[in-house]
């Protein structure tokens, strides 16, 4: 199979990327629906796909207004540097062999990097907008970013002991014989968990509570900037699910279908597993979602970790 | 833990159950005779109108969305000149329908009535009068009741007994 193009590759990603992310809309939308026994949006186009169609050209012809009491450049920045960092990140992303924009061999330190520079994005949001609601939200995300960043670096070092490599083509290349769900079960939790709170899903999406602190960070966005932050977090749930996919479930390993296929499915499967979620689960209360990452989740890595690496080191 | 993976199978399982919308334009819900959607004036079974102007429903009506002005025809029959009734305030509550001693104002089961414009919510008799007697189809006030009309005397109507003469004292 021949290389493609970079140019062709990064063409490829955004287009999929953005496509995927608003599709996602609607997807979110009939399946919260179907969860909840009602049909959701059906009534523009076939199954209502069109649905997104009429949102977009709604959401560009909304007033794009900065409220007067908002810190002027980093009000509008704060929104571009979500899509940016998120974007960033499918750069390493290997999708079918050959098909990667950038094949880093730091791959995953990339990955890590970048969805903690994500935060500046909402806690320079929340600050800008001079909104005490937004305020709280912005404390909120980076609080959550913090704690949750941590853990989910250590969790997914298991992998990385295995494949002997930060490259992620290479991690994937390595899970040829044995998925990495199998020998790393409690990191695939863990950074499941871990991948929720940094997409600021359900039941961890404590920086935006629409019942308590009115969207939090982007209460004061409208238009196109809301928009961004609206399409940045969908991206954020893809590239969630693509790293699962990539670094536990094998990426494009899989019997009979071609690669592209398989790792599409696996993606696929993880984006309605986020839906879930939120069909599901209550939001949890600040001082738990502390709790929880530091005193269960942060040892529980350890642990994991410790334990990897001895048998690691004793199989050699 | 385990309570929350439980919740989150028993909400995956809700994938399988039967959806509870009704989508609208395209199904019509069933709606019972007795539900309380637009409002109609009946007529008696020999076609006159039933309504007797006594006000009681613009009396009752708690948002005061009933207008109307009682006259008598030759025969000696109260009905009202005009009646109105201003749907944009109506909220279908059918305590009209329970005051009305003469079964003649009715609530229906048909609740589709938007306008564009506000003032076309607003009834007048002629839109309201049906062409028949509505829910009780034998009913004719003016045969049953003693009130004295040209052509019906006191003592006329159905089972009613003949007027005693106060100035005798024999029964």
């Amino acid at each position: 199979m021949t290389t493609p193009h970079p140019i062709a590759s990064i063409v490829g990603v955004l287009i999929v990327a953005l496509s995927l992310s608003a599709f996602l809309i609607w997807v979110e939308r009939r399946l919260l629906a179907l969860w909840q026994d009602r049909y959701g949006p059906n009534r523009v186009g076939p199954f209502g796909l069109l649905q997104v169609l009429a949102d977009m050209i709604k959401i560009f012809t909304k007033e794009d207004w900065i409220p007067p009491f908002a810190d002027k450049p980093v009000f509008v920045i704060a929104p571009a540097i979500i899509m940016v960092t998120v974007l960033m990140s499918f750069a390493v992303l290997p999708v079918a062999p050959g098909i990667v924009v950038s094949d880093l061999n730091i791959g995953l330190l990339f990955f890590l990097g970048m969805s903690s520079l994500g935060v500046y994005s909402i806690v320079l949001a929340g600050w800008a907008s001079g909104n005490k609601y937004s305020l709280l939200g912005g404390l909120r995300a980076a609080a959550q970013m913090i704690s949750y960043e941590v853990f989910m670096g250590l969790s997914l070092m298991g992998v990385v002991l295995l494949a002997g490599t930060f490259d992620l083509t290479a991690i994937v290349e390595a899970q040829r014989g044995l998925w990495y769900v199998i020998p790393q079960f409690l990191g695939f939790v863990l950074f499941l968990i871990a991948g929720v709170a940094e997409a600021r899903r359900l039941p961890f999406d404590l920086p935006e509570a629409e019942a308590e602190l009115v969207a939090g960070f982007h209460s004061e966005y409208s238009g196109m900037k809301f928009g961004m932050f609206f399409v940045g977090e969908y991206l954020g749930i893809t590239l969630i699910s693509s790293m699962i996919a990539v670094l536990f479930l094998g990426g494009w390993n899989g019997p009979w279908l071609p690669p592209l296929v398989w790792f599409l499915i696996k993606v696929f499967a993880f984006l309605c597993f986020f839906i879930l979620l939120r069909a599901s689960l209550p939001r949890m209360r600040f001082d738990q979602l502390m709790s929880l990452g530091w005193k269960v989740m942060f040892p529980l890595a350890l642990v994991n970790l410790l334990v990897t690496g001895a048998i690691v080191l004793a199989k050699r | 833990m385990l309570s929350v993976i439980r919740t989150i199978w028993n909400v995956f399982l809700h994938s399988f159950r039967r959806r509870v919308t009704i989508q609208y334009p395209d199904e019509k819900p069933y709606l019972t005779p007795r539900t309380r959607g637009r409002i109609v004036l009946s007529r008696d079974p020999d076609g006159g109108e039933r309504c007797v102007a006594c006000y009681l429903c613009a009396v009752v009506c708690p948002v005061d969305c009933i207008a109307l002005q009682a006259t008598e025809d030759e025969h000696g029959r109260r009905y009202p000149e005009f009646f109105r009734i201003n749907f944009s305030r109506c909220i279908f509550c059918g305590l009209c329908e329970d005051a009305c001693p003469t079964y003649a104002i009715q609530l229906t089961p048909d609740f589709e009535m938007s306008e564009y414009n506000r003032q076309n919510l607003v009834y007048e008799k002629e839109d309201l009068l049906i062409n028949g007697p509505g829910k009780y189809p034998g009913y004719n006030f003016w045969r049953v009741s003693g009130v004295q009309i040209s052509g019906k005397d006191k003592g006329e109507a159905e089972n009613e007994a003949p007027p005693t003469d106060v100035y005798r004292l024999t029964p």
